[in-house]
């Protein structure tokens, strides 16, 4: 069985690792100001957020470029984060969203 | 008396929160479950074998850079190319990392550096949340959260995945490729709690598809989760819908967020 490519596992955890630890361990880190903190609490809204919207108002078009596209997977993520906020359930948004998904596309709507 | 020792709760409370972090905790365990399957099929159809795919989802635990690199290998880019776009992808994590830092910093220093390991965007939301929650770092709710609720499945989902490709050649027809952008998007909506949040979350948004749409997705998840923030920081701070962790009160269980029928901090 081939194992070459846990060579490149090894190098993807070595960059990655210090973003997750040096915080963690770095007592330097623990003495930010006040707007450096609240910055800090902004972030995790931010970048989840911008992680759902590429991940579905984005598609490859012709010659790789990105382009702008709202389709189904769209709706099902909005219809998630909807969820979420009436409800204050992720479970419930997750499967709306995936049941939303596979029937639409199962109608060939999406 | 260091601050965790004075908000130490009791065991009811404790058990109370623990009880909820399980709860939330289901609709990660779908998530981590269902994407790692989706990582397995995908690593397959891109040449890895069994033990390459579960050796990145235990070595490098961290999907998005994961599922770039299983598309850069099968696509024939290099090594170092890939390594390079995994530590700017995973940068995020410093942020995480730096949030929760505060909480943790009363852990010994081999527990912090095995915590760093298993911290996630999931991890990140639900022990954040349970941490707020209690006004309290809970480290066996942290574990439970990272380990319980995406290590795991993760991995098990991914030798799932690699396993059984051709079971379910397609993971599309059973939306499960939903499953990720969902999470994130209910992650974000469930931190959201506060006037800041929301704007930084839809700065965040805008900026992501402007840069992404101009320069590459990476790079606008990059601009967003780095400038969204500072977007927020520029809205007066009117109303403060969860108060900092040194404002709860002793009891978690009297604090309710206003204009919300729950406490507000579910994911």
């Amino acid at each position: 069985m081939n194992v070459g490519l846990i060579g490149l596992a090894v190098l993807m955890f070595a960059v990655t690792y210090p973003s997750r630890a040096v915080p963690l361990l770095a007592p330097a880190f623990e003495r930010l100001p006040p707007r450096a903190l609240e910055y800090l609490r902004l972030v995790g809204p931010a970048v989840l957020g911008a992680i759902a919207a590429t991940q579905v108002l984005m598609t490859t078009g012709a010659g790789g470029r990105p382009m702008f596209h709202v389709g189904i997977d769209a709706v099902a993520v909005l219809a998630c984060a909807v969820l979420v906020a009436w409800r204050r359930s992720l479970f419930l948004g997750l499967l709306v969203a995936v049941v939303a998904a596979a029937a639409a596309r199962a109608l060939g709507v999406g | 008396m260091t601050f965790d020792q004075a908000r130490v709760p009791d065991a009811g409370t404790l058990r109370a929160a623990r009880r909820r972090l399980l709860v939330d905790m289901l609709g990660i365990v779908a998530s981590a479950a269902g994407f790692g399957v989706v990582f397995g099929l995908t690593a397959r159809a891109n040449g890895f074998s069994p033990i390459e795919a579960l050796a990145f989802s235990v070595i490098v635990f961290a999907g998005a850079s994961q599922f770039i690199a299983a598309g850069m290998i099968g696509a024939g880019f290099g090594w170092l190319a890939v390594v390079v776009l995994t530590g700017l992808v995973n940068a995020r994590h410093l942020l995480y990392a730096a949030a929760l830092g505060p909480w943790l910093r009363d852990r010994p220093r081999r527990e912090r550096a095995l915590m760093a390991h298993v911290l996630t965007d999931e991890s990140f939301a639900l022990s954040l949340v349970h941490f707020r929650r209690l006004g309290f770092a809970d480290r066996r709710g942290y574990w439970l959260a990272a380990i319980g609720g995406v290590f795991i499945p993760w991995n098990l989902a991914t030798v799932v995945g690699v396993l059984g490709g051709q079971v379910v050649p397609d993971p599309r027809v059973f939306g499960l490729d939903i499953v990720f952008p969902a999470a994130m998007a209910g992650l974000a909506v469930g931190l959201a709690t506060g006037r800041r949040e929301v704007v930084a979350g839809v700065a965040a948004v805008g900026l992501a598809l402007v840069v992404g749409l101009a320069v590459d997705p990476r790079a606008g998840v990059l601009a967003g989760g780095f400038l969204g923030p500072l977007v927020g920081l520029l809205v007066p701070r009117r109303d403060r819908a969860i108060p900092e962790a040194d404002e709860l009160p002793a009891d978690p269980a009297s604090f309710r967020v206003p204009n919300r029928s729950d406490d507000g901090l579910a994911p």
